[in-house]
């Protein structure tokens, strides 16, 4: 008697499902109208949404418009070899540039020691434990560090205590400081990527671990650890606030020519010279032609960090 | 043969003692960077007590700030916190909704080749210096701006505020679009199936599931935007307005610690120790977003 009223159940059922019952429940007019407007919506904001791309790279363009258009007539050899000077037409940033060479003659070698070798640290040798979660956790908290409180740490620690004022030298330190978390996290990924095989291999063939690192691991790393170390140099070469906060004079007109000297480098003079626009219009143009100098110099260290990434990797 | 034998053991103690102090010397460059941590909060602190022995602090909240005048200085930071969060706000106000559409869409709408051509133009946005936004801003934006609302100042909070939401949009649109491809392709082919269009597997599907990812992205930017300085320093000035109105100048924190160092403070006045009392104000927020931000990925984070 149950399983007879069961089936008739289920019978009852089907029969609403399929065929003239599906009416009564399903009202296939609205369906249709409200698949169209879902499906409308759809196909207008996928274009919206593309049009925000749109917009990014719209106003990445109009940037570059800008700065070019402004900079246009102003960039020429006599500005890239003259020195600086307080008359918009007599100006030239052949001192400004050697600042910022200087300048990266500090950054580089000093980022390159204390990444590669926390890296090396931190991959090769310490033990998974307390000490290694301290370091890991404070890299990544200091890179989220403002860079102008790294400038107050310059002023303090190297201008004041070590006495180095608003020196190259007291400059390189801090933003070496600045963008050690790059150039540590970069160097970790790619000593990570060296297949232990390797590491295997030479140990078996009776090499001790630092001849293993030093002959073995680090080279197989060098182009990511490159890499990594050209994007922190190109950050560090863009860097203006730590600086300013160092207290690099206003106008510097002689020549910096070692890391004790007094100096500007390419972006402080962009800063000074937009601030100043409010004196001489010309100055705005100086700044452009300034910027247009930067971003030529970025573009050829990042393409060459992308070059080296893609060319010399090894994958295993 | 003898000797011989000796030189290669006493070469062997060598690389001995060498592969011994190796791990120390490798500790003692590892630790500078923890050294580097310790020395910005000392000193921050330490510069900041002298700053708090000479000023009360309840005096530092209030809204006036004439922190060079001869008698009589003051030494309000709300006009500094105000600043701050209003720029940083109307950032936040362009790089959401932007950063985050375009995410969408590279991750749900666009073609593999297209993203692989499209992320790393923006992302360029990230990598240019910050200095060169700020002359955009000045230059640029704010001129057209004045167009458009002629009682805008030449400084102001609206202009450095758009521009940097701007250059914050690489960093929400990269980390929210890690976060939603991160969410594996069975979930979105389910919710296709049981016949959602895009748009509703977008909305209804991912942003829910990668939304761990995408609000720290959003905590991350903020951080970024409350650190800026050389946008607000030179677009938005450097008049120590208490004031919600975006058309006037106002001075950020950050702006406040390069004026006042590239200005005329002396070392050991009330003056320059503020700096590093409102630097130490300026650390702790943006410390406390990254640790908010470490603390939602930990958390809600899913696992597939």
């Amino acid at each position: 008697m149950n399983n007879n009223s069961y089936i008739l159940d289920q019978q009852f059922k089907n029969q609403q499902c399929s065929g003239k019952g599906m009416k009564a429940y399903i009202d296939m007019e609205v369906a249709h109208k409200r698949m169209k407007r879902r499906i409308l919506l759809d196909k207008v904001m996928r274009r919206l949404f593309s049009f925000t791309i749109v917009f990014a790279l719209l106003v990445l363009g109009l940037l570059l418009y800008q700065v070019v258009s402004q900079s246009l007539g102003w960039l020429d050899i006599q500005f890239l070899t003259s020195r600086l000077s307080i008359s918009a037409e007599k100006a030239g940033i052949k001192g400004v540039i050697i600042g910022s060479i200087l300048l990266m003659v500090v950054v580089a070698p000093v980022t390159l020691f204390l990444g590669v070798g926390t890296a090396v640290y931190m991959e090769e040798y310490s033990k998974k434990g307390a000490l290694q979660s301290l370091i890991n956790m404070n890299i990544s908290n200091l890179s989220g560090v403002p860079s102008v409180i790294f400038g107050l740490l310059g002023l303090t620690v190297f201008g004041r205590l070590f006495q180095l004022g608003s020196s190259v030298l007291a400059g390189g330190l801090t933003l070496s400081l600045l963008v050690l978390p790059i150039i540590v996290v970069s160097s970790q990924e790619a000593l990570r990527s060296v297949p232990n095989f390797l590491r295997e291999a030479s140990y078996a063939l009776g090499a001790t671990k630092w001849t293993t690192v030093w002959k073995i691991v680090l080279p197989t790393a060098l182009p990511g650890i490159m890499t990594g170390a050209i994007l922190s140099l190109s950050r560090a070469i863009g860097e203006t606030a730590p600086l300013v906060v160092l207290g690099i004079p206003t106008l510097i007109l002689r020549t910096p020519s070692n890391i004790m000297d007094d100096f500007t480098s390419l972006p402080i003079q962009i800063y000074y010279w937009t601030l100043d626009t409010v004196l001489t219009k010309e100055y705005a143009n100086l700044a452009a032609a300034t910027i247009v100098v930067l971003l030529v110099l970025l573009f050829i260290m990042n393409s060459v960090a992308i070059v080296i990434r893609n060319k010399f990797q090894t994958r295993y | 043969m003898i000797n011989l034998a000796k030189g290669m053991k006493k070469k062997n103690e060598n690389l001995k003692l060498f592969e011994k102090i190796i791990p120390t010397i490798l500790l003692i460059i590892a630790s500078i960077s923890v050294l580097t941590s310790i020395g910005i909060v000392l000193t921050l602190i330490v510069d900041a007590v002298h700053f708090f022995k000479e000023i009360p602090f309840r005096e530092i909240f209030s809204t006036e700030l004439a922190p060079l005048k001869a008698e009589n200085a003051s030494f309000g930071f709300l006009p500094l916190i105000a600043g701050t969060f209003i720029t940083s706000a109307i950032a936040m106000f362009v790089a959401i909704p932007i950063g985050l559409t375009a995410a969408i869409y590279l991750s749900e709408f666009s073609t593999v080749t297209r993203r692989k051509i499209i992320k790393p133009i923006i992302e360029v946005l990230a990598g240019i210096p910050t200095i060169v936004y700020g002359f955009f801003a000045y230059s640029f934006v704010t001129p057209l701006l004045m167009k458009l609302i002629p009682s805008l100042e030449a400084k102001n909070a609206l202009s450095p505020g758009i521009v940097m939401g701007i250059m914050i949009i690489p960093i929400v649109t990269s980390l929210s679009e890690d976060a939603m491809n991160a969410v594996p392709s069975s979930i979105r082919e389910g919710a296709l199936a049981l016949g959602a269009t895009k748009l509703e597997v977008a909305f209804k599907v991912i942003v829910p599931a990668a939304i761990s990812g995408i609000i720290t992205s959003f905590v991350l930017a903020i951080s970024r935007a409350i650190g800026e300085t050389m946008i607000v320093t030179i677009a938005s000035g450097s008049a120590k307005n208490f004031t919600l109105d975006v058309t006037k100048p106002m001075q950020t924190m950050t702006a406040y610690i390069v004026e006042f160092t590239s200005g005329d403070a002396g070392s050991g006045t009330t003056g320059y120790y503020s700096l590093y009392a409102v630097g130490l104000i300026l650390f702790i927020f943006t410390l406390l977003m990254n640790l908010l931000a470490k603390y939602i990925t930990k958390k809600y984070r899913k696992e597939y």
